[in-house]
């Protein structure tokens, strides 16, 4: 809801305290999900995100979520999807060009980031292109997919394998 | 300035150490010369003698051409055709890729063509929304942003690879560049978003319009600020205004155009309104050569493309150099006979 989308880049500091807390959680059941199966609580976990994240962002799943980057405004909201806006279109009063009665969800995004600690500096990285495999995915399960290097106790022994070398490294140090 | 190793029209110049395009505009920004480029408004046709037309206008007074792609969000003769008919013969096209109509593969498959026939210089936009042309009906690709591209160029151009990582055997030799609009909201990260575009790959900004030099001034402060200046060069976008009413009417109905009132009263109380409008753009580029950073300006005159020579001669900032053109440097022009 547009509203709520506008009340949530407000609150972009609470929102940025409670997503970091909330990821460490997401990220520390790994073993949950890796227990169960990522693909089987893909869809129940994407259903969940869509629900919380679209009430909140009008999130549209791109399923790489970038919102602790962009002030907490949902850039997939840009009718032409800039992941590092604004285009030169905004008009003099904040909205956008295409569609007059929203407010740029850049200008939006640069006010709540400005709010946000980490989210200030991370609004400065270019965002790489978009993989549109993703869409419609949960994007928590990859952050804990993607904080969690090949599975530390993993099931298959050949990946045990694989794993151990890169494990065995480090210790060098005299 | 007539470069020594000038080649045959049509074959690269060889690039020199530090560059990383065979173009002419490049060689002019490094050179430190004051650079003019213009935009080509692309015909609705299918006859190449009106690209021809349209580019010869400017012989003598810009170092590069712009070929808008679907500007606008409006239909015609596309860009890398634009840029294919200007390279047959010597021009230095300024290739603008928007990243509305195609998706990745189409635009990295354009980069490598492009360069192969000779265009050294590509702008990489977003695009303006499908909303706001002439077929508003039609999908709106937007699979990358203009950042996006650029590091997808970036990424081809210097580590000879796809964004799939695939090699590629010869690498895309090309100057990047990008948009800037500092005269319009939010003003205060502007900067930040042409760092960003810097970072991301941009070498050369072209800017929107500008009638507000203050602001000008502010943004590029903000670029000092920044440190991009010594990393970019900035070429101030530039126009004619032709009436009062007419500038008013693109203020209000062109988003991101932004004009002070000051300058809509100077051209309501003047006499000839197209030469007001010409003297302006005269005393804009007069005003913003001084700022430090800027590296040249980007006329476009849109629907009044003769008017460029005789603003840019007014202006002076050419300084007696005569920009590349087909028949610059045979002494006597060869009549056009034909038999």
């Amino acid at each position: 809801m547009y509203s709520v989308r506008l009340w949530s880049v407000r609150h972009a500091r609470g929102m940025e305290l409670f997503y970091s807390a909330f990821e460490k959680a997401v990220v520390a059941l790994h073993p949950v999900w890796n227990w169960i199966g990522y693909e089987r609580v893909e869809k129940p976990v994407a259903a969940i995100e869509k629900l919380f994240k679209g009430f909140l962002f009008d999130c549209k799943m791109c399923g790489q979520c970038a919102l602790s980057s962009t002030g907490m405004s949902c850039s997939m909201n840009c009718p032409k999807t800039i992941r590092n806006g604004p285009c030169g279109g905004v008009r003099a009063n904040g909205h956008c060009e295409v569609k007059p009665e929203m407010r740029c969800v850049w200008v939006e995004a640069f006010a709540g980031s400005e709010r946000m600690v980490e989210g200030k500096k991370a609004i400065r990285i270019v965002q790489l292109p978009v993989d549109r495999r993703l869409e419609g995915k949960s994007s928590w399960l990859k952050v804990a997919r993607d904080k969690n290097p090949p599975p530390p106790k993993p099931a298959a022994p050949v990946a045990a394998a694989a794993a151990a070398p890169a494990t065995s490294t480090p210790p060098k140090a005299p | 300035m007539k470069f020594e190793d000038e080649p045959v029209p049509g074959y690269p110049l060889p690039i020199l150490p530090g560059h990383t395009s065979p173009g002419r505009l490049e060689r002019v920004l490094r050179a430190g010369a004051f650079a003019v480029t213009a935009e080509l408004d692309p015909p609705d046709s299918a006859d190449p003698e009106d690209v021809y037309k349209r580019a010869r206008i400017f012989d003598g007074y810009v170092d590069a051409i712009n070929a808008t792609d679907g500007s606008g969000a409006n239909c015609h003769m596309s860009s890398m055709a634009v840029c294919a008919l200007l390279t047959r013969i010597g021009y230095a096209p300024v290739m603008q890729i928007s990243c509305r109509d195609k998706n990745r593969i189409a635009i990295q498959g354009d980069i490598l063509g492009g360069a192969a026939m000779g265009v050294a210089n590509m702008l990489c936009l977003s695009g303006d929304g499908v909303q706001s042309g002439d077929h508003p009906q039609a999908k709106p690709v937007f699979d990358l942003d203009c950042m996006s591209l650029l590091n997808i160029g970036r990424t081809l151009r210097d580590e000879h690879k796809f964004q799939s990582g695939r090699k590629v055997t010869f690498a895309p030799r090309v100057f990047f560049g990008a948009a800037a609009n500092p005269f319009v909201p939010p003003h205060e990260w502007r900067g930040d978003r042409i760092a960003k575009k810097v970072a991301a790959g941009a070498q050369f900004l072209q800017t929107q319009y500008c009638y507000d030099v203050p602001r000008l001034k502010a943004f590029m402060q903000q670029m000092e600020d920044l440190g991009v200046l010594d990393k970019a060069f900035f070429l101030i976008g530039v126009g004619p205004l032709r009436t009062a009413k007419a500038a008013e009417w693109m203020r209000t109905n062109v988003p991101g155009i932004h004009i002070p009132d000051s300058v809509i009263k100077r051209m309501a109380g003047a006499e000839k309104p197209a030469q007001e409008g010409r003297q302006i753009c005269v005393d804009l580029i007069q005003e913003i050569k001084e700022i430090k950073g800027v590296s040249g300006v980007h006329v476009m005159a849109y629907r009044q493309e003769e008017s460029v020579a005789e603003i840019i001669q007014k202006s002076g900032v050419l300084n007696g150099r005569v920009p590349w053109y087909p028949e610059r440097d045979t002494q006597k022009t060869p009549a056009k006979e034909t038999t």
